[in-house]
């Protein structure tokens, strides 16, 4: 169930990976990720950054984040919020449809559990 | 930090600065202690290190009695604090390594960084010293002599 919700969102262009991460934890949960590419850091950093914008958002008074989306020159990194703590992210290049993704990473933070 | 070889401090001033781990302790899997972080007295330090290598002999064994390959790591987590408990190679032997975080970190950075703190050991360890002798060659006709310029004879 979890690597068929990951395998949908790795066929999007532009994807280079995607994982279901524990989101208190850090940990890699499932993974479906092109060769080189860390998936324990990226779980890992990623939890770590989640747990510093919930307390940014909670600071502001606002509910937790839905999604977050970090853009670099070469990439980016997409993780929405399932249930259970359960974040599910996507590694991806400069080009990548974000708008499609977005909306495939909602649909599956939804049935994540 | 605290560390009996000097070589260690740098990987590990590393690690407790990207892990945020509250106390550390490297220690051999005899549990001799090696280094160590935010330990306050000596005894929570050899009581810590001894108990940490028990923990890892007993999953050893339990390891061996499953009939599976031993375990590398052992997580317990409580409420607002986690230990993470690691045997690793290095090229002075086996050594261990304890690890008390809080919820300011996570498991995943602490087993990220702590990976990362193997790898550097590794790196860093100075190439094994050749045996020594444990005595000297003229340590029987030294100790002669020193007998006799102190009793006279």
């Amino acid at each position: 169930m979890l690597r068929e919700l990951l395998t949908g969102l790795t066929r999007i262009a532009g994807v280079r990976g995607a994982l279901i991460v524990s989101g208190k934890d850090g940990i890699v949960v499932a993974e479906t990720v092109m060769e080189g590419v860390d998936g324990r850091a990226v779980a890992a950093l990623t939890g770590s950054l989640a747990a510093r914008m919930r307390g940014v958002t909670g600071a502001l008074g606002h509910t937790d984040p839905g999604l977050l989306h970090l853009q670099g020159p070469d990439g980016g990194l997409f993780a929405a919020a399932g249930r259970a703590g359960l974040l599910v992210v996507a590694l991806t290049t400069a080009d990548v449809n974000a708008g499609e993704l977005r909306l495939a990473l909602l649909r599956a933070a939804e049935r994540a559990a | 930090m605290r560390a009996i070889e000097p070589w260690v401090e740098a990987p590990l001033g590393g690690f407790l600065k990207e892990s945020a781990a509250r106390l550390t302790l490297l220690m051999t899997s005899s549990g001799q202690v090696v280094a160590q972080h935010g330990f306050t007295r000596s005894l929570d330090v050899m009581a810590a290190s001894a108990l940490g290598a028990g923990i890892m002999a007993s999953t050893f064994e339990l390891a061996k009695v499953m009939g599976i390959r031993p375990l590398d790591a052992v997580v317990h987590q409580g409420t607002g604090v986690g230990i993470y408990l690691a045997a690793f190679d290095t090229p002075r032997g086996r050594w261990l390594g304890l690890v008390v975080f809080g919820d300011e970190t996570s498991l995943g950075l602490v087993q990220y960084f702590f990976a990362r703190l193997t790898e550097d050991l590794g790196r860093a360890a100075p190439a094994a010293e050749p045996p020594r002798q444990v005595l000297a060659e003229d340590f029987e006709d030294e100790l002669n002599s020193s007998l006799r310029a102190l009793f006279g004879r």
